[in-house]
């Protein structure tokens, strides 16, 4: 297979599992583990297809620009560092879900389960495949979702969806501090491509930015690999189901940050800050996971913690800064992976078969369940680091290399705590296991219900502690040529010689071991006492530390919006106009310049001063006439009135006619709506308020008035009209500038506007539709009518005449449609039109008479409106055009002439249908509703009179 | 006076009585204020084109000089975006009339605090 192929296939397979395993989601388990297996199966053998070449030294790349402005490729490598993660995240992906099938009862949601499995394992992949570093961080925050989902799998438990938003929060946050980290190096480094930023490590050291940059990324890893003082989301996280526990923790989410660590190792490392920072993390997390993993009682809750520690262990040997530890590093990384997820895997099958995991109320299992325990057994040998396992090996390279570093100065320091921290990792894992399998049971119950599981639940982990096993017993030819691979990859040059065995003679690293060993041993065979010292010890409870600074962020971030923003529209409209104002007198006052300009003005006319009169009067009438609502509807039709005859004063045929027509239907809309409202509701607001809103009304009507007099006495600065002029009849085929405008220059705003305005009739019907439910419902029942109303409910003059109206109106929509092009007219305007004449049909004849021989519903006129003006647009695409290049032609057509069609007259019909869909949405809607009411009415009305009636 | 004054007052005017009125605790108040800042707005935004007397942007070979047709195609979607607008906020108000009973846009007794306002819901509200 072709490598950009190969690459993308393999990061797409999990993906495209998961979406087949949602769409099957109602289909059996077997199903949904299938698909998972073949998918992490056929991922692993494309791996292995290609181990030898990458192992060899080829590093398979591929390259696609996504967002090149912000230097984000989809860029996807495969070195060996990636090839060893990418094997071990879909092996024992494949070994999970083979647990997994087992574990999990078939009625529970194993497809969410199997398909958020999948998720996550792809966003593994793509971490450890990316190429780039911004598309890194979209896998890393993937991760930190797709886990969440799989913590909080079993939804119903409080444990599981807390720990679940721990993790969430934890590693969640982290990512954002790391984008900020990853940014900062991609800046210094001129490049966000991961291989060039890898060549450049010197100037990246060099940059002053370094410190910042290197703190940012270190937390993003602290927080993801679960080190101190961020490892405390861990143990929550183990409310998820153990095949979860065992991936997640094993080899995947929290080696991410390791990984990290790893792979920009050779820009990052080296220096004394990092060394300083990341060793004495590591250090730290080791000694405290340990001792922490020693005293805990669940199962799991032992494994967590030491997943904790060994995370530490790694995350120390990659701040070393040594190329020795980083190999040690890559070993451990396999030998961690194997036998941590084997320990998971056999703590789920205790809990399985026993139904428990406390280790108090077990032990002696080894006679019930002899296959467990020796699986378990192995691989809590291979914890502790005993030989013949591989874990001994790896941690005998660890012990060798603490001697080679000094902390502070202190050149004990690090050889002497990592010592305690492997002691009580023997101790910890030598508990495990003999708690567990050996000595007496200590409750019957759950002993005398345990037995070994089928084979196809120990299958996965025994394979697991096989390899384990074998790491230790033929290192050099298992893993000798993967590691020094890696681990050169890591280093960034040829990885020093490597010799791995189980002896190496008499040293100090092997004196530590055995003190390690023999003091672990020790420590195990007085736990009781120890524990009961642990336990009269008080602790610090990071959950309780956890939840009590949500809850003080949350707090504080409530005062902060009650201070900044009240629940209340009259403050916040208040402040709005406030600062507006605010800011049109600051610039009017420091701007500098006269309010006047130098264009002469135009000598207005007897009529157009009345005119104006007349709107000033009628706006004054609206204010203070504001509770009387029949009246002010009055009023605001004389402003819009004047308004239209101020548009046809000024040159603006089109305008006029639009203004018209939308303020009879505004009228109407707002008569209708006012049916429903309060008609003369009481006074509000408090007499000083009023004074101080009219005050700020008064200096806004300055502020805007005065701007406009200051621009209406100036000239044009340079308009682009003149381009729309002169190309409107031999570029857009139509003499009416505005609708060409409309509907070819500007033909995407448009699209836009009527979209919006599909959008506002489709809300309206959502927010009517549902009135007759709940408290509104009831309302609406109850509905008292309050206006005097003629007796005759369809006047018969009134009926005929709108009858007799609707096909001339109908016509003149036509010919106003038709002529928009040249003449003024067009899409919006006929659509208003004709819209009006229907609507007559609805006031004169009822709602239900008109309803019923409706042909067309308004969310067909309004999807087919938007969907003929985008094919329209589409169409010129076709051509080679852009989206909506217009084109017209004029064809001779017997008797009627010469006539023009242009496909901006399609266009057209799209803003038609849409303009008239939401129209006729809006009233015909809210006619309904007063209907509903007025029945009402009537039947409470009847039921009184009948009540009356003896 | 100047056609260029009368409308730079009016529009100054109609600003004012939109800013007043959309000041107050009314739903309909509100819709009414609206409506007189969009007639202002629309007014203003059509101003940017200068004010020209019998010259109608329809063109013709023997016709130089025209309004500006750009302001004129803007301000056109814009009136029917305003009626899109209002109708939308009209049926908002009535909804929320029909819903709670009261037409005041911080409803009856106006909760100063998002605490308030949270107890305020969690009290069920008797149904009429």
């Amino acid at each position: 297979m072709a490598v950009p192929l190969m690459l993308y296939t393999l990061v797409i397979l999990p993906f495209l599992a998961a979406l087949l395993i949602a769409i099957g989601s109602s289909h059996g388990r077997a199903l949904h583990s299938g698909l998972a297996a073949a998918g992490s199966a056929l991922g692993l053998a494309l791996i292995l297809g290609i181990a030898g070449r990458v192992i060899g030294g080829d590093v398979l790349a591929v390259s696609v620009p996504w967002v090149p402005v912000i230097g984000l490729d989809f860029s996807l490598m495969i070195d060996p560092l990636g090839l060893m993660f990418a094997g071990l995240i879909l092996g024992i992906g494949l070994l999970v879900v083979i647990f997994g099938h087992f574990y999990l009862a078939s009625d529970e949601a194993t497809g969410r389960f199997f398909a958020s499995l999948m998720l996550f394992q792809g966003a593994m992949l793509g971490i450890v495949l990316s190429g780039n570093v911004l598309l890194l961080l979209v896998f890393w925050e993937l991760t930190s979702l797709s886990s969440f989902l799989l913590i909080g799998f079993w939804r119903d438990k409080a444990e599981a969806r807390q720990g679940a938003r721990m993790a969430l929060a934890v590693t969640g946050g982290g990512g954002l501090v790391l984008i900020a980290g990853m940014v900062l190096l991609g800046t210094i480094a001129g490049s966000f491509d991961l291989m060039t930023i890898l060549e450049r490590g010197d100037i990246i050291q060099a940059s002053p930015l370094y410190p910042v940059m290197l703190v940012l990324i270190l937390i993003g890893c602290f927080t993801k690999s679960a080190q101190f003082p961020f490892h405390f989301w861990l143990p929550h996280a183990m409310a998820a189901p153990t095949p979860v526990s065992a991936y997640l923790h094993s080899a995947t989410m929290v080696k991410a940050g390791v990984f990290l660590l790893a792979r920009l190792w050779p820009v990052l490392s080296g220096t004394e800050l990092y060394t300083v920072i990341v060793t004495s993390v590591g250090l730290i997390t080791m000694l405290m996971g340990a001792w922490v993993a020693l005293f805990k009682h669940d199962l799991k809750g032992i494994l967590a913690y030491s997943t904790i520690s060994q995370l530490g262990l790694l995350v120390m040997l990659l701040g070393f800064s040594l190329e020795m530890a980083a190999v040690a590093a890559v070993l451990h990384i396999l030998n961690h992976a194997a036998f941590k997820a084997a320990l998971f895997m056999s703590a789920g099958i205790v809990d399985h078969e026993t139904g428990t995991r406390d280790i108090r109320r077990l032990g002696g299992l080894a006679k019930v369940m002899p296959i467990t325990a020796i699986v378990a057994t192995l691989a809590a040998a291979a914890m502790a680091g005993l030989p013949p396992l591989g874990g001994f090996i790896s941690k005998e390279m660890m012990l060798d290399e603490t001697l080679h570093v000094g902390l502070f100065g202190i050149s004990w320091l690090v050889p002497v705590v990592a010592t305690i921290a492997a002691t009580l990792s023997v101790a910890y894992s030598l508990r495990l296991a003999v708690h567990l399998f050996f000595g007496k049971p200590r409750e019957a119950e759950p002993h005398a219900r345990a037995h070994d599981p089928g084979a196809g639940m120990w299958a996965s982990p025994a394979f697991l502690v096989i390899l384990a096993v074998l790491l230790g017993l033929v290192p050099m030819a298992l893993a000798g040529p993967l590691v020094s691979s890696v681990a050169g990859a890591v280093i960034g040059n040829a990885a020093p010689p490597l010799g791995l065995a189980l002896w190496h003679g008499v040293n100090v690293a092997l004196g530590m071991s055995l003190a390690a060993v023999a003091i672990g041993a020790l420590l195990l065979w007085r736990h009781a006492g120890l524990l009961r010292g642990y336990e009269a010890m008080r602790h610090l409870d990071a959950k309780a530390l956890f939840d009590r600074t949500l809850g003080a962020a949350d707090r504080e971030v409530r005062k902060l919006i009650v201070a900044t923003h009240s629940p209340s529209l009259q403050r916040m409209l208040f402040a709005s106009f406030a600062v507006i104002v605010a800011l049109v007198a600051e610039g009017a006052l420091t701007g500098g310049g006269t309010l006047t300009g130098a264009r002469a003005g135009q000598p207005a006319s007897a009529v157009a001063i009345i005119a104006w009169g007349l709107l000033i009067a009628a706006t004054i009438a609206v204010v203070r006439a504001q509770r009387q609502r029949f009246l002010v509807l009055i009023y605001i039709s004389v402003i819009g009135l004047i308004i239209t005859l101020a548009f046809v004063h000024f040159s603006a045929p089109d305008l006029a006619l639009t203004q018209i027509s939308v303020e009879v239907v505004t009228i109407l809309l707002l008569l209708l709506a006012l049916n429903l409202l309060p008609k003369t509701p009481p006074l509000l607001s408090s007499q000083p308020r009023r004074y101080r809103d009219a005050l700020l009304a008064i200096g806004g009507g300055l502020g805007i008035g005065g701007a406009a007099w200051a621009m209406l006495t100036r000239n044009p600065n340079d308009p682009i009209s003149s381009f729309h002029l002169a190309n409107s009849y031999s570029g857009g085929g139509g003499t009416n500038v505005v609708n060409v405008t409309l509907v070819d220059f500007r033909a995407f705003d448009t699209l836009g506007e009527i979209i919006v305005l599909g959008i506002a009739g489709l809300a309206i019907f959502a927010l009517l539709d549902t009135t007759s439910r709940g408290a509104a419902g009831a309302r609406l029942r109850s509905w008292q009518e309050d206006m005097p109303h003629s007796p005759e409910r369809h006047p018969l003059m009134f009926v005929m005449a709108t009858r007799i109206l609707l096909p001339l109106v109908l016509a003149v929509g036509i010919y106003i449609f038709l002529r928009g092009h040249n003449q003024p007219g067009g899409g919006f305007i006929a659509a208003l039109v004709v819209a009006i004449a229907f609507l007559l049909q609805y006031l004169a004849s009822g709602f239900d008479w008109t309803d019923a021989r409706r042909r067309v519903g308004e969310h067909l006129l309004i999807a087919s409106g938007v969907l003929v003006a985008m094919a329209t647009g589409l169409g010129s695409l076709v051509f080679g055009a852009n989206f909506l290049t217009s084109s017209f032609g004029y064809f001779q057509v017997p008797l009627v002439g010469e006539v023009e069609l242009a496909t901006a007259l399609l266009f057209d019909i799209g803003v038609f249908a849409v303009v008239f869909g939401a129209v006729m949405q809006a009233l015909a809607q809210l006619s309904q509703i007063s209907q509903r009411a007025a029945r009402a009415h009537a039947a409470q009305v009847e039921a009184q009179q009948q009540g009356s009636e003896p | 006076m100047t056609l260029e004054f009368l409308v730079a007052s009016a529009i100054g005017i109609l600003v004012a009585g939109g800013i007043y009125l959309a000041l107050r605790g009314r739903t309909f108040q509100v819709v009414l204020g609206l409506t007189l800042f969009s007639y202002a707005v629309n007014l203003f935004l059509f101003a940017a084109g200068r004010l020209t007397l019998d010259r109608p942007p329809i063109w013709s070979k023997t016709v130089t000089e025209y309004a500006d047709p750009l302001p004129q195609a803007l301000v056109l979607t814009a009136i029917v975006i305003t009626f899109g607008m209002t109708a939308f906020i009209v049926v908002l108000a009535l909804r929320s009339f029909l819903e709670t009973g009261s037409d005041q846009v911080d409803g009856d007794d106006a909760p100063c605090t998002l605490d308030e306002q949270a107890k305020a819901d969690a009290t069920p509200e008797p149904h009429t």
